[in-house]
């Protein structure tokens, strides 16, 4: 395993350090320095962290594969023979091309079309064409030991259904990396066997950071989000407030109706505070209580760049892939369980309008990272300010106005980037 | 979703056929011209009352995956769709245009007709920056409705499964 950078100590290579102490004061150069998004990649996304790379649904059967990302490197998910799940670096040893160039199929093997070397699907190069070469000339050179060129392996997790990756030897074990309270709320959600039913992909016009920050930015939610004030969508008793981590780097945000004597009500009322807008149709809006509580929203981040989301029915898993310094990628996998009925499954397709690129209450996300890309790129040597709920990192219960989870975030940026 | 079956390599082009098919490439032109002129309150009645539209990808299709971008069932459905985009979703300005090409007749079904449409939509926004926003197909079912076709159904499968920051104008 390579070492990270940051074991060398320091930053001079960087030239970049945090002004003062305080993370509620971000500098805008970090979305737009071309160095900070190189090293971010190291020691991030191929640091001590856990990656989202696929849900074990994806993969069932011995010899499936699918493609991931873990920051901007390649990733193949595979099951091998022995039902074990396998993540390799989706990069040949030999000249570096995709060995997996297609989303997702079965295989037997892994081969690089482009000089037909061979991996088994735990990433051991088993064969290499021409090796004797042709007619006694060419091959291999005799001090060429297949054993050290194999495909890079990561270390894998899987829990409740996901399965997470790293490039580090560092990262702790997955629970131990988000804690058990946090462990708690995918238990939570993750009730059952997982089947997917679809994917789509929305391209975000700015720094990948600006949408990790969003997802841990409840502040944000009412405000740019105002399809159900519009709609008067009335959530009588909301409670919710926000969970982190000990170590501050992921969230949990939820909402949820405190109990009502509605005999455990399967619609949110809906109805018009202005007697101007209301829906035509409001079945999307309906929640089957299948948790066991009454829990509506549940966005659960896990540093660097995975959501595990619960919005009424509509359960997801997005992954956010950085595509350069100004540009990034958010992967939606929506999810159902295994054992729904044809009429729980349109349900979630119906509610799954309200997310996604076309999401009623998700579509300004794509926009409004890209508005603070703009000011970034043309004034780096600002900063914005966070001062909502404080200036430390703390859980908020009952109040979801609050920036804590996202100092958490820069909390965690700091730490891996050892600046 | 429509039938599996594959769809004939030439399609009818007797004249009652042909003149089904340049009613349809005319439908498609006011579908076209509401949109891209803003007049988005029309769009739901190019449906009929219970007229199921979806904006899929081609990669969810053929995988059999059921999920979609948009998915509308029914009058009610499409026009909340415009009722919040007017009034309650946030994004910078921007018009379409849509260039609708290649229909083809697959045949009858039932009480309507089977037919394919290539789309491409091209993506204008009011500070200029200008991109191929979709491309893809229609996959429709039209059925006559008073004097004129009404879609039944229309699945626009997305070529690509990126959408590019948002979508919120029909396609």
């Amino acid at each position: 395993m390579d070492t990270p950078a940051f074991h060398q100590g320091g930053d001079t290579a960087l030239g970049f350090e945090w002004p003062g102490e305080d993370v509620s004061r971000v500098p805008f150069q970090v979305y737009t320095d071309h160095a900070i998004y190189d090293a971010e990649q190291q020691r991030i996304f191929q640091g001590p962290t856990w990656n989202l790379l696929c849900v074990e649904a994806e993969i069932p059967n011995p010899g499936d594969y699918r493609t991931s990302y873990v920051g901007n490197a390649p990733v193949i998910v595979n099951r091998d023979e022995t039902g074990q799940i396998n993540a390799l670096l989706n990069r040949c040893a030999h000249k570096g091309s995709l060995v997996c160039y297609k989303p997702h199929g079965n295989v037997r093997e892994l081969t690089c079309v482009y000089h037909n070397w061979v991996y088994d699907l735990t990433g051991k190069l088993t064969g290499v064409a021409f090796k004797r070469g042709v007619g006694g000339k060419g091959g291999l050179t005799e001090d060429f030991d297949p054993s050290q060129h194999g495909l890079r392996r990561l270390r894998v997790e899987t829990y409740k259904g996901i399965v997470f990756g790293t490039f580090s030897d560092e990262t702790p074990p997955f629970v131990d990396y988000i804690g058990g309270e946090l462990a708690a709320c995918i238990d939570r959600v993750m009730i059952k066997p997982l089947k997917v039913l679809g994917y789509h992909s929305q391209i975000l016009p700015n720094n990948w950071k600006l949408y990790s920050e969003n997802t841990k930015d409840s502040y944000h939610a009412s405000l740019l989000h105002v399809f159900h004030n519009t709609f008067g969508i009335v959530r009588p008793s909301m409670g919710g407030g926000i969970k982190l981590s000990p170590s501050g780097w992921h969230h949990l945000s939820w909402t949820e109706r405190v109990a009502l004597d509605d005999q455990s009500t399967t619609r949110e009322k809906v109805r018009s505070l202005k007697d101007q807008y209301k829906l035509a149709d409001p079945s999307m809006m309906a929640h089957k209580l299948e948790l066991g509580d009454l829990v509506t929203n549940s966005i659960q981040s896990v540093f660097p760049g995975t959501v595990i989301q619960q919005i009424q029915n509509c359960l997801a898993v997005r992954q956010l892939v950085p595509r350069g310094v100004d540009r990034s990628e958010l992967f939606w996998t929506i999810l159902g369980f295994e054992d729904d009925d044809a009429e729980m499954i349109e349900h979630r397709l119906k509610t799954n309008n309200l997310v996604g690129p076309a999401g009623f209450i998700s579509m300004e996300d794509g926009c409004v990272g890209g508005w603070v890309q703009h000011a970034a790129q043309s004034d780096p040597a600002s900063r914005t300010v966070m001062p909502m709920g404080g200036r430390t990192i703390e859980p908020s219960q009952g109040s979801r106005v609050t920036e804590s989870a996202v100092r958490g975030f820069w909390k965690a940026w700091r730490e891996c980037m050892h600046v | 979703m429509d039938s599996t079956t594959k769809p004939p390599l030439f399609q009818d082009t007797t004249p009652d056929a042909l003149h089904v098919r340049a009613r349809i490439e005319a439908f498609n032109a006011d579908y076209a011209n509401a949109i891209d002129s803003d007049r988005l309150e029309e769009w739901p009645r190019f449906f009929t009352e219970d007229g199921v539209y979806r904006v899929i990808t081609r990669e969810n299709r053929e995988r059999g995956l059921p999920l979609s971008l948009i998915y509308a069932t029914g009058r009610g459905m499409l026009s909340d769709r415009i009722t919040a985009l007017r009034t309650a979703n946030i994004f910078e300005p921007h018009v379409y245009c849509h260039q609708i090409s290649a229909t083809k007749l697959i045949g009858r079904d039932g009480n309507g007709w089977r037919a394919e449409s290539n789309f491409a939509v091209f993506r204008t926004l009011i500070s200029g920056p200008m991109i191929v926003f979709v491309c893809g197909r229609y996959v429709d079912r039209l059925v006559e409705g008073d004097g004129h076709l009404l879609l039944a159904e229309r699945n626009c499968v997305l070529d690509s499964r990126q959408v590019d920051t948002l979508l919120v104008i029909p396609v």
